[in-house]
């Protein structure tokens, strides 16, 4: 699914993410890779507030409907 | 002898991700003897610093703080060419412990690179407060690399830092390899033998356009490797089953993960409290509140700046008045020409004073800025305003230049260097002077203090509300005839919020006030002596009169102007010598009437009306950046952009205070 869909508070392993080259990467550097746990703090209604080992990331929307996760209950 | 000097010079780059402390390594080690580069004129906006240790000359260059060395931001690229053309003695990277894998990812791309990498972990006091324990000396022997742990706001680990800095230069420095298994190991080879460039390690270069690095592709172009480049890219992609990118990220990260595991005994864990900083984010960044509250504190900002500022500019003004007349006085007591004692004080005094009263305006100004940045809401800005920024067309990273450009539009406009794509950065760049700069709040002080005395703050506030608006308007228009096609999605880090420090606060405030206050020193003393001669010119004539060389000048402007309301020859030449700096639109009508801002607050009101002074207060806000503004946009694009910027500008400005005068002219006579 989606990580626009992920509700505060879940966690979730990140699976694919879905862009054009240089997504991949830009993501990369900042921490966000396939196989990483991270933990949705805000999300709807504002923007997608995420942990990833202790660092907050905000995501705009769009850039949230392109990362495919799948939640660790 | 010379030679023994240059052994113990040491050139060091401070490397690091935004929000690691670096910026506070970088004061700790350099204390007070930093140089930032001015903004006109500097190719590349740097920190420099130096201090001695031990007898070792060390030169720190503060790099931009960047998440990786690929070639996606323009801080990203001037960090790589530095580190790539000066080969410093040595790299410290500062991190952030506290997150070791992600912040490690900066590392390994300097080791690959084949830097010489001290490793800097900072913020070592929350590392153990978590109850974490990093083995440094493992760190050290796997990247074999020196590690020093620090706590940079407390001071702590700096002797250690200084001492590994001193020795760095002795040190070899071999690139790091990580494996990146079997099938592309074969392929990095092959184009390793393939291509060179020049200085380069090799290996990185190979691995880069497998990575697809525009950047290092275009430098290879040349070479015909291209092909070869492609055709290895899809060879691999098919033995791997997805993309390339993705397989070099994951076996770095990886290769960091394993790393991180055999270094810390407990490993941070993800699962952490919801602290404070993220209940706080719940409110703050709420659909509905957000922009509420965002709109709040710039009220709040404005209040501190105007209310707070008031009673200071008013000393300031004191001070000069009395700094005027005791210069006079003085030299006529002395018998000295009354040339000397006119020069002296109506146009030295008269002009830069009646600029200098606006420094405490701008120092809280700056203050105001510095604390929001501090305090980490600036970051979360970008987030509120991101929804909206989509909607007019901007990126929501482009809202932090526009609110830099309050303050002065040249950081603004050095700031959108953070945006990703050409497109957006161009379109940021264009509209950032309609961000009202602090060096046009005088001219709005002046103006609404002598018309609107009961309504200064709504007025003042007018012009910046018009200021965004036309900005969005004009970005719309723009986006549609230049840039058409989607905005770069947005993704950025949020900093804990913290009470900023008093110190670090201050510094910042100096650091942008003090290019206010040599401007004063430079520019705007240079354009009152220059106003002074010419209005004093040719000899004979009374001080500032029409007869005057300057006189003259304004009156060919002045039939211009006349639809927009000021049509005299004073508005045309302050404005005119506002292109200089806008602070000199004032410092000029100073001259002009030979008086200071009290005085002059008098004369205006005789010239102007209400109407009017609203007008020449828009038309200030909006015809064309200052002298220093369109250096800088000619800097950061090219000559097609700076002249759109200043054309668009002027017909703009002038076309609203037209606009805005014959309006309210026709309904005054309505009623």
């Amino acid at each position: 699914m989606p990580l626009s869909m992920v509700r505060p508070g879940q966690r979730a392993k990140i699976r694919k993410i879905k862009g054009g080259r240089g997504l991949v990467g830009k993501l990369a550097n900042m921490g966000l890779y396939p196989g990483v746990e991270i933990e949705v703090i805000a999300n709807r209604p504002g923007p997608l507030i995420l942990n990833t080992g202790g660092v907050r990331l905000g995501l705009g929307y769009g850039m949230a409907n392109r990362i495919l996760v799948s939640p660790i209950s | 002898m010379k030679d023994n000097v240059e052994a113990k010079s040491v050139k060091i780059a401070l490397a690091g991700n935004p929000n690691s402390g670096k910026t506070t390594v970088f004061n700790n080690l350099t204390g007070g003897r930093q140089h930032v580069g001015n903004w006109p004129g500097v190719t590349v906006e740097k920190k420099e610093g130096t201090y001695t240790h031990n007898s070792h000359e060390v030169t720190v260059v503060d790099l931009p703080g960047i998440y990786s060395l690929t070639a996606y931001s323009l801080d990203e690229r001037i960090a790589r060419d530095f580190l790539i053309r000066e080969k410093p003695d040595a790299v410290v990277v500062v991190i952030d412990a506290s997150n070791l894998e992600r912040n490690h990812y900066l590392v390994t791309q300097l080791l690959e690179l084949g830097a010489k990498v001290i490793l800097d972990l900072n913020m070592m006091d929350m590392v153990r407060s978590r109850g974490v324990e990093i083995d440094t000396g493992k760190l050290s022997a796997v990247l074999d690399i020196p590690v020093i742990e620090t706590v940079a706001f407390r001071g702590e680990g700096m002797e250690e830092l200084k001492e590994a800095i001193a020795k760095a230069k002795a040190e070899r420095g071999d690139s790091l390899k990580i494996d990146y298994d079997h099938d592309i190991e074969g392929e990095i080879e092959k184009l390793q033998n393939a291509v060179a460039l020049p200085g380069y390690p090799s290996r990185w270069v190979a691995v880069k356009l497998l990575e697809g690095d525009a950047e290092v592709l275009k430098m290879v172009e040349d070479t015909g490797i291209a092909p070869l480049v492609l055709e290895a890219q899809t060879r691999l992609e098919r033995h791997l089953g997805y993309d390339l990118e993705t397989a070099l990220v994951e076996r770095r990260y990886a290769f960091l993960s394993g790393l991180v595991r055999e270094s810390t005994k407990k490993r941070l864990d993800l699962m952490e409290r919801l602290d404070l900083s993220d209940r706080i984010d719940r409110v703050l960044v709420n659909r509905f509140l957000g922009i509420p509250i965002f709109l709040a504190m710039m009220w709040l900002v404005f209040q501190l700046v105007f209310t707070l500022g008031a009673p200071l500019a008013e000393g300031i003004d004191l001070l000069m008045g009395w700094l005027g007349e005791g210069v006079s006085s003085g030299i006529g007591a002395v018998g000295g020409p009354r040339w000397l004692s006119s020069l002296l004080s109506d146009g030295i005094i008269g002009g830069v004073g009646s600029v200098l009263v606006f420094l405490p305006n701008i120092m809280l100004l700056f203050l105001a800025i510095a604390i929001l940045e501090a305090s980490g809401y600036m970051a979360r800005a970008a987030f509120v305003m991101d929804r909206l920024m989509h909607a007019l067309g901007l990126h929501g990273k482009s809202f932090i230049p526009m609110l830099l450009g309050f303050g002065c539009n040249i950081p603004g406009i050095m700031a959108t260097r953070t945006l990703e794509s050409e497109k957006d950065r161009i379109l940021t760049i264009l509209v950032n002077p309609l961000m009202s700069c602090s060096a046009r709040l005088p001219i709005y002080v002046l103006f609404a203090g002598a018309f609107f005395p009961r309504n200064q703050g709504l007025v003042i506030f007018s012009l910046y509300l018009m200021g965004i608006i036309l900005a969005v308007v004009v970005a719309r228009i723009f986006k549609g005839i230049f840039f058409k096609g989607e905005v770069a999605p947005l993704i950025m880090e949020l900093p804990p919020y913290r009470l900023p420090t008093i110190k670090g606060v201050l510094v910042h405030m100096w650091e942008r006030s003090s290019l206010f206050l040599r401007k004063a020193g430079t520019i705007i003393f240079l354009g009152v002596v220059l106003i002074w001669f010419l209005a004093s010119l040719p000899f004979g004539v009374e001080y500032a009169s029409q007869e005057s060389v300057i006189g003259r000048l304004g009156s060919v402007f002045a039939p211009l102007l006349k639809p927009a309301g000021f049509g005299f020859w004073q508005a045309g030449v302050a404005l005119s010598f506002g292109i200089l700096a806008k602070e000199v639109v004032v410092g000029t009508l100073g001259t002009l009437y030979g008086v200071e801002e009290a005085g002059l607050t008098g004369v205006i009101q005789a010239q102007f009306t209400a109407l009017s002074a609203y007008a020449f207060m828009v038309m200030a806000l909006v015809y064309i950046p200052c002298i220093a503004a369109i250096a800088t946009i000619k800097r950061e694009t090219n000559w097609k952009w700076t002249a759109l910027a200043v054309g668009y500008s002027l017909v703009l400005g002038w076309g609203l205070a037209v606009l805005i005068y014959q309006i309210g002219a026709f309904i005054i006579t309505l009623t």
